[in-house]
């Protein structure tokens, strides 16, 4: 059975149709990207799926669950969690707080516990703390730890979010361009990253603008152009389809233009 | 320096400022005016929960202090109540009432949040100044002594109502100053801060951004009701003033003067402000001037505070 399934979604922006009847489902495990030219919806896209924009249209199902404009701290609880493209790091914390925080759900009690420091809020929160250690060990942020995040490098921003992520222990895991910005060796680690992730069986739904990475990585890809799904099927079937190609490098031009920009 | 070291350091300075300030107190004058900055203290530790942990304003935070305030006096004259039980009766109302407002104008950001409760504290002072019959309006009210002392007489323990007051504060500042800074350091404090620096990736982690700036709501409330009630209790004598504009925005004052992220930093503003207009009279009539170039020379030129300014100054230097 699908973990996620979107049906006929769509939101308009004082008229103009952001995304218009967009429908694919992913299932435990798989690998599904979201693909298409800038502008394309997909990060809106993202951001209803993730409960942050409430779709005008169509439906989200969560486990079999009607999820569709449901908060997101809601979607979380229930396993969904994702990343941002343009990174939403909390720059005043240190490093070892922003993924604490992605513990919040596991490390949450009592005010009055946590007013009072009982006993209960520190066994807790030191629980989070020797699993955030444990998270932050394996995107190579551990050293970092004690640093202010706003003075992490890019790509170190990248990997904190996703640590903050898997946090959640999610079931499912929005990544919104995780390679974006990141050098070759970066963008083959997250590579690397994803794909364990979804050989754990969470199942992952994919922005990204770098097609070696999305060809060799993805089960299944959706691609998107102004706000319609054109195609979807396997990389292979999708690399070939001659409205993606159109999409991608425009109808009459005959430039040989770089399918990975 | 782990954060649960800094917590015992910082209350074990200011339990010792409090315990040593008496050795170099000129007159009994004096522990009045420490008993006032202690209890000003309270009330800004919990606004820095409020404004500088999960990143809210409010402007109408004495109209709880005023709540606190005439709990102690009116309970006791109406409902027979102990004045001390009259303390923790306006602290459930504070906490309450905060529940019920916060809800609906914890939705607004920024200038609309701030002229919201600039709004609550002013209805607070407008009722406790117009229900003559009950507040006695503007010439305000007389306060049951708590009856403490004569207790602590009895056991052969004779203090000065000011050294009784001088330690009553000091002891709630340093229990505030406790729980703030377990808050700072707990998993609820850090979904404050978190919803503080961006309320999306908080509710992304699951952090339900609106419970939590209740939450801090609350707790300030409380701070500030409790912060209140010494006041009139140690003053023996309230007026609608407590809860009025002015002494919010002294409050918010105290708090950003200090650094609004620390708890020291807040004890530190509540300090300078309670005792700059004690120093100033030698002014006169400029006092008031006076005391708003300080404050601005000191936003220019420590924009983050006193305190956190002071602190990487000190730190910058041992590099």
């Amino acid at each position: 059975m699908s973990l996620l399934e979107i049906n006929g979604l769509g939101i308009s922006f004082g008229g103009l149709k952001a995304v218009n009847d967009v429908s694919f489902s992913v299932k435990p495990g798989e690998i599904v990207s979201v693909i298409g030219p800038n502008g394309a919806g997909k990060t809106t896209l993202f951001n209803m799926i993730s409960g942050i924009y409430l779709p005008g249209r169509g439906s989200v199902r969560l486990n079999g669950t009607d999820v569709t404009g449901i908060a997101p701290h809601k979607l979380a609880e229930m396993g969904l969690s994702r990343t941002f493209q343009n990174l939403q790091i909390f720059q005043e914390m240190s490093v070892l707080d922003n993924v604490l925080a992605g513990f919040h759900l596991q490390e949450r009690g009592s005010v009055i516990a946590d007013l009072l420091s009982l006993p209960g809020m520190r066994r807790r929160a030191a629980n989070a703390r020797d699993e955030a250690g444990k998270l932050l060990a394996r995107v190579r942020l551990d050293r970092e730890q004690g640093q202010k995040a706003g003075n992490l490098s890019y790509g170190a921003l990248k990997r904190l979010e996703i640590a903050r992520a898997l946090a959640l222990n999610p079931r499912i895991l929005l990544l919104d361009e995780p390679a974006a910005g990141c050098n070759a060796v970066e963008t083959e680690e997250i590579d690397r990253l994803i794909a364990e992730l979804a050989a754990s069986g969470i199942a992952i739904l994919l922005v990204e603008h770098d097609m070696k990475l999305v060809m060799r990585i993805s089960n299944h890809i959706v691609v998107l152009d102004h706000g319609e799904k054109i195609a979807e099927g396997d990389p292979a079937t999708v690399s070939r389809d001659p409205q993606v190609i159109a999409a991608y490098l425009g109808r009459e031009e005959t430039e040989a233009a770089d399918a990975d920009g | 320096m782990t954060a649960a070291r800094g917590k015992w350091l910082q209350l074990a300075v200011l339990a010792i400022v409090i315990a040593a300030l008496p050795l170099i107190f000129p007159s009994g004058y004096y522990y009045r005016v420490g008993a006032l900055i202690f209890v000003n203290a309270l009330s800004v530790v919990g606004l820095v929960i409020l404004i500088g942990l999960a990143g809210q304003i409010s402007l109408g935070h004495a109209g709880f202090a005023g709540i606190g305030a005439y709990a102690c006096a009116l309970a006791p004259a109406h409902l027979g109540l102990h004045p001390g039980l009259a303390l923790v009766l306006g602290a459930v109302v504070s906490g309450l009432l905060a529940l019920l407002i916060g809800r609906p104008i914890l939705r607004l950001k920024g200038y609309y949040l701030a002229v919201a409760t600039l709004g609550f504290g002013i209805l607070v002072s407008m009722v406790l100044t117009n229900e003559r019959a009950l507040t006695g309006g503007p010439d305000g009210m007389a306060v049951e002594d708590i009856g403490l002392r004569p207790l602590l007489r009895d056991l052969g323990w004779r203090i000065s109502g000011g050294e009784f007051w001088y330690g009553i504060s000091g002891i709630a500042l340093l229990i505030g100053a406790w729980m703030a800074l377990n808050l700072l350091d707990s998993p609820t404090g850090r979904a404050m801060r978190a919803l503080h620096g961006s309320e999306v990736a908080a509710s992304t982690v699951g952090i339900d951004v609106a419970r939590q700036k209740l939450r801090a709501f609350v707790i300030s409330a409380v701070y500030a009701s409790v912060a209140g009630s010494l006041l009139a209790l140690q003053n023996g004598f309230v007026t609608p003033d407590i809860a009025g504009f002015m002494h919010s925005i002294e409050m918010v004052t105290m708090a950003v003067l200090g650094g609004v992220g620390s708890v020291i930093g807040a004890v530190l503003g509540a300090a300078i402000l309670t005792l700059l207009p004690q120093v100033l009279t030698v002014f006169a009539e400029y006092e008031q001037l006076v005391l708003g170039a300080v404050m601005i020379i000191v936003m220019i030129f420590m924009p983050q505070g006193l305190l956190p300014s002071i602190m990487r100054r000190i730190r910058g230097r041992g590099e």
